[in-house]
């Protein structure tokens, strides 16, 4: 596909999420969390690309919350708040990527489980720092020095989120396309070739996981503004495992893929939920079962094989 | 030190007589895990999910044996049938028509697909036991306690705790370990776990052994299952819980390896015990400690080998 | 199904036919609706199912009982159940949907801890009456106060006092206690108010261990032999679900009831599953003054009618969320009645009927509830021991004793440990049992 028709796609997903948004309230809040979940989803993209899947990336979900949590009562404004959760989230980033990237696949994947995992139960033990999973309320953040009402602030969340999520998408594109991107799908097929390259496949991976981090400090940074609200289960291992969930049900194979999935993983899970509460998991799983077994390339992948049949 | 072991050696005593019985039901729930991750190179999240259908299974039959009035020591049995039901029923049907389709697949997509079928059993699971957390504890009455002598004291364990379930997995660890070296089958197995590609080149048939690992995983699974529900009551979500605990282990013990995952789980199971006595608020941590401390020193874990790296 | 189906065309209409609907709610006089929706917010997956499963259950029960009866003000209710389960995110999203889509009138918001910190400030600027209806945490009112959320129960604090006073009075030479709890807010928050209250009125208690298994644990053998190997007096647990029955169960098995008084404030929950695996002698309670065979309730007939029924659609005794629904939903029909009163008979606004809450007095299965100023309800609470009953294949209570609420309750605007410190061994004189 080129660029010019995967940007309008872009466009038209963009316009669709304002559309709803506007002609359906309640909707603002759970888009605004599924763009937020799709930034981090963007970040697991690329680690897949290098064929190595995090089950543990909520960790840097829940760290920049939890960061948000405790700023956001001292320095209450998001342009302040956003971008410290990303780099607190991309300092841990680069401090566990130094030791994860020294494995691959299945212990890759384990580790980052593990780590997360610990972070997961510090959050539940230190109870008079975190109030366990009872969890911190955040208040409302001023928006460049100015507190928004209800109906305002929700609305600069989500085109706040809209804007992060097309910018990072752009990034990621470029950023694939690059050299180091390039590299990094090496890491998947032909490590040892990398290699004699004279590439280090350490570093490859390492920059990535940080940029994933980040992206992941990006989103918990929202989700915690827009939930207003944290808990430790924003960093169990389920919650990780939803975010490589939504990558494979968004499909891999482009930038936009995360958004669709996450949007689409969202709504799935609210309408099953009001129809079906108690059985709205399984619906998920059968989803997700279909998705794989049936249309490999996932969401965006379809949307390409569509796009393609017409062209 | 001296000092301290005059103090607190009877403590420590206590503390290894508990770890035992822990790891021996961590090392049930991980050893099935591992050989199937060996094998057929799937890690199955919904392992958790059979752990939790066998305790149900058991416990439900178990309540049946004693609503039909059948003699108490029938509780013991129950156990073993229950896993053998549960492993010989989800076990086939699992491989045969969820996980055959996926064997070309990347790592990623397989994982996920138990991640689905983690998701649905978990529902299925609750709409068949309810949500009343179900106890059926026939076994570990019917074998009464012993008296250990502490100091002048004495402190009174479930014979079931303290020799039923060490006596199963040391069961379990030396029938395996036997069944892999000395039949054929087991010898097929191991040649599959080493080098799979050899293997089938030498015309083994990887389908049937697939088949018979997965089965034979599924029923250690709904094992653990059935020994832990005489002594703990089931709810939904047991599962998940005891998912987290299986992948260290399996991570620490090296994958594919029988006897790694029981020094795994002795390590876990004692390290925890002595934690809940000495320092309890570090009891949660302990696990992901021993396996991250693990994989830095050996980063295959206690007994992993390092594959060959594709060029 | 019927409702099923239409909701969920609605929402697909909503969602994605992009009906136009005004942005904020209106204020003005509203005309008589077609039925009240309830949104009732309940844990429908995980370990705390075991609460509300029977949650939903009794409110089901209840909603048909006054649909049969013509309804509240002539109009039919309408419960819409969403599951609390997968976390507070999922369930802020749930609220939101609840207000602003479904249009319910009512929110009946939640049972863990946790949605209740987070949910009750969303409801209150959505301007949507919320009542708290089962969570314990005192955090709540005294943290902030509300205009659109009341608790229709007590909370941690006399929930802990209670059997506190009741131990205190039976052990008058107390020396060691030990605590095991589940490491979570509700485990760490009880055991708190436990200590606090108890150096305040019996100063010089040891405390032999603390314990905190991890959330969700399923073996507690470890803990048990520590707690063995210490002989404590009495060991203080409000550990609930099958965590509780668990630790119950291998703690009969290795004779733990034997060296020590166990104190388990939510041990009514867990007696049917256990049975006479809990001993005769121990201290019990069950968030409340709700108890099937309650010494004297205010209406008896009443008390059996609920018993029975639920006993008989469920199969199952009524445990403690069963009550706290059955008052949530007192609460609204009293509240409804009173806000009808006052407007004359027009169909109240949502602040009308947030209003009519304020200082509402409702009745309970057993006895009668009053919301106080800060949006607090004050419910008595109920101890006693455990005994073996001739008929019932579980233990019953004994020698049980009433704590009226406002001894027990920290008064409007204190926070509970700065209250429970101000006490003095004299009021535990003061207090009956």
């Amino acid at each position: 596909m080129n660029s010019r028709t995967e940007a309008f796609l872009a466009a038209l997903l963009a316009l669709a999420v304002l559309a709803a948004a506007s002609t359906t309230p309640w909707l603002v809040f759970v888009l605004t969390l599924a763009l937020a979940k799709g930034i981090a989803v963007l970040g697991i993209l690329l680690l897949l690309r290098a064929g190595q899947v995090s089950f543990g990336h909520a960790l840097f979900v829940a760290f920049s919350a939890y960061t948000v949590a405790f700023l956001a009562p001292k320095l209450g404004d998001a342009t302040l708040l956003l971008p410290i959760g990303a780099l607190f989230a991309g300092v841990l980033g680069l401090l566990v990527g130094l030791f994860v990237v020294r494995y691959r696949e299945i212990f890759f994947g384990m580790l980052n489980l593990a780590l997360s995992m610990v972070f997961y139960s510090l959050l539940e033990k230190l109870y008079t720092i975190t109030k366990g999973t009872d969890g911190i309320r955040v208040p409302a953040a001023t928006f460049l020095g100015r507190t928004l009402d209800r109906h305002g602030y929700e609305w600069a969340l989500l085109l706040t989120a809209l804007a992060l999520a097309i910018l990072c998408a752009v990034f990621a594109r470029f950023y694939l396309a690059s050299p180091m991107g390039q590299a990094l799908s090496g890491i998947k097929t032909r490590e040892a070739r990398l290699e004699f390259m004279g590439v280090s496949a350490r570093r490859v991976l390492l920059s990535a996981y940080v940029i994933s981090a980040v992206m992941a400090g990006m989103s918990g940074a929202l989700i915690a503004m827009t939930s207003r609200h944290v808990t430790p289960h924003l960093g169990y291992w389920t919650a990780s495992g939803e975010l490589v969930f939504i990558a494979i049900l968004g499909g891999a194979g482009g930038v936009i893929g995360p958004f669709l999935g996450a949007i689409v993983f969202e709504l799935v899970r609210v309408y099953a939920a009001a129809s079906f509460a108690d059985a709205w998991q399984l619906i998920l799983g059968v989803v997700l079962l279909l998705v794989i077994l049936f249309a490999r390339g996932g969401l965006w992948g379809m949307v390409l094989k569509l796009c393609g049949r017409r062209a | 030190m001296a000092e301290w072991f005059a103090d607190n050696g009877l403590l420590l005593g206590l503390a290894l007589l508990d770890g035992l019985a822990y790891a021996a039901l961590v090392f049930m729930v991980a050893v099935g895990l591992n050989l199937v991750f060996g094998v057929l190179r799937i890690l199955n999240v919904a392992h958790g999910s059979l752990f939790a259908i066998g305790g149900y299974t058991a416990a439900s039959l178990g309540a049946f044996a004693a609503a039909r009035g059948l003699p108490d020591w029938m509780a013991l049995p129950v156990l073993l049938l229950a896993a053998v039901i549960v492993g010989g029923i989800a076990g086939p049907l699992i491989e045969r028509f969820l996980l055959r389709r996926i064997y070309s697949e990347e790592p990623v997509l397989q994982l996920l697909v138990t991640f689905a079928l983690f998701m649905i059993l978990e529902d299925v699971q609750k709409l068949v036991w309810g949500v009343q957390p179900l106890h059926h504890d026939a076994a570990m009455r019917w074998l009464g306690t012993v008296d250990v002598p502490f100091g002048t004291d004495v402190i009174p364990f479930t014979a079931y705790q303290l020799y039923v379930l060490p006596g199963v997995a040391l069961i379990t660890l030396v029938g395996l370990a036997w069944f892999l070296r000395r039949t054929l089958t087991g010898r097929v197995i191991v040649a599959v776990t080493t080098d799979r590609e050899a293997a089938t080149a030498m015309g083994i048939d990887a389908k049937k052994i697939f088949l018979l690992t997965f089965t034979f995983g599924a029923g250690l699974a709904a094992l653990g299952g059935a020994l832990a529900s005489p002594t703990a009551a089931l709810v939904p979500g047991v599962g998940a819980g005891t998912m987290v605990l299986s992948f260290a282990v399996v991570a620490t013990a090296g994958l594919g390896q029988v006897e790694g995952a029981a020094i795994a789980a002795l390590m876990i199971g004692l390290g925890r015990s002595i934690a809940v006595y000495f320092l309890p608020e570090a009891e949660v941590l302990v696990p992901y400690i021993i396996m991250v401390g693990v994989l830095l020193v050996r980063p295959n874990g206690l007994f992993g080998v390092t594959e060959t790296r594709r060029i | 199904m019927h409702s099923t189906i239409s909701r969920r065309d609605a929402l697909l209409a909503t969602g994605f036919g992009g009906l136009l609907m005004p942005a904020s709610l209106s204020h003005a006089q509203p005309a008589r609706p077609t039925e009240i929706k309830v949104g009732v917010v309940t844990i429908l997956s995980g370990p705390a199912s075991v609460f509300g499963v029977p949650g939903r259950n009794a409110a089901e029960m209840l909603f048909e009982e006054i649909n049969r009866a013509g309804g509240i003000g002539g109009v039919p209710v309408r419960a819409i159940f969403v599951d609390e389960g997968p976390g507070v995110e999922h369930t802020l999203g749930e609220i939101r949907r609840l207000v602003q889509n479904e249009r319910v009138d009512l929110l009946l918001s939640s049972i863990s801890s946790g949605s209740c910190l987070a949910c009750t400030p969303v409801a209150e600027e959505l301007k949507k009456p919320v009542l708290l209806w089962d969570c314990g945490t005192q955090r709540i009112f005294e943290e902030r106060s509300y205009e659109y959320a009341f608790r229709t129960q007590a909370n941690a604090t006399p929930e802990v006092l209670a059997p506190l006073l009741y131990t205190l009075k039976r052990k008058p030479n107390l020396r060691s206690v030990a605590v095991i709890n589940q490491d979570y807010a509700w485990g760490r928050d009880s055991w708190e108010i436990w200590k606090t209250g108890m150096d305040a009125l019996r100063p010089g208690v040891r405390v032999a261990a603390e314990l905190f298994p991890r959330f969700n644990s399923t073996d507690f053998s470890t803990e048990i032999t520590r707690l063995l190997a210490l002989r404590p007096e009495v060991i203080f647990t409000t550990s609930w679900g099958g965590e509780l029955d668990t630790f119950i169960k291998q703690a009969a098995e290795r004779r733990l009831f034997e060296r020590s008084t166990l104190v388990m404030p939510l041990a009514e929950s867990s007696l049917e599953r256990v049975g006479h695996a809990l001993p005769p002698g121990h201290f019990i309670g069950a968030r409340g003054d709700h108890w099937h065979l309650h010494p004297n309730p205010a209406d008896p007939a009443k008390l059996r009618g609920f018993v029975e029924n639920y006993r008989r659609r469920f199969n199952a005794w009524p445990i403690y969320p069963t009550h706290h629904m059955y008052q949530a939903i007192s609460a609204m029909r009293t509240a409804y009645a009173k806000a009808l009163e006052t407007t004359g008979g027009a169909w109240p606004s949502d602040a009308q009927l947030a209003r009519a809450f304020h200082g509402l007095e409702f009745d309970s299965l057993t006895s009668r509830i009053k919301i106080r100023p800060d949006g607090q309800g004050l419910e008595p609470q109920l101890i006693g021991t455990t005994v073996r009953s001739g008929d019932l294949p579980f233990p019953v209570m004994n020698d049980m004793v009433i704590y009226p609420p406002e001894l027990i309750t920290a008064p409007v605007g204190q926070k509970s440990v700065d209250w429970l410190k101000t006490l003095t061994p004299d009021f535990l004189n003061r207090a009956p049992g």
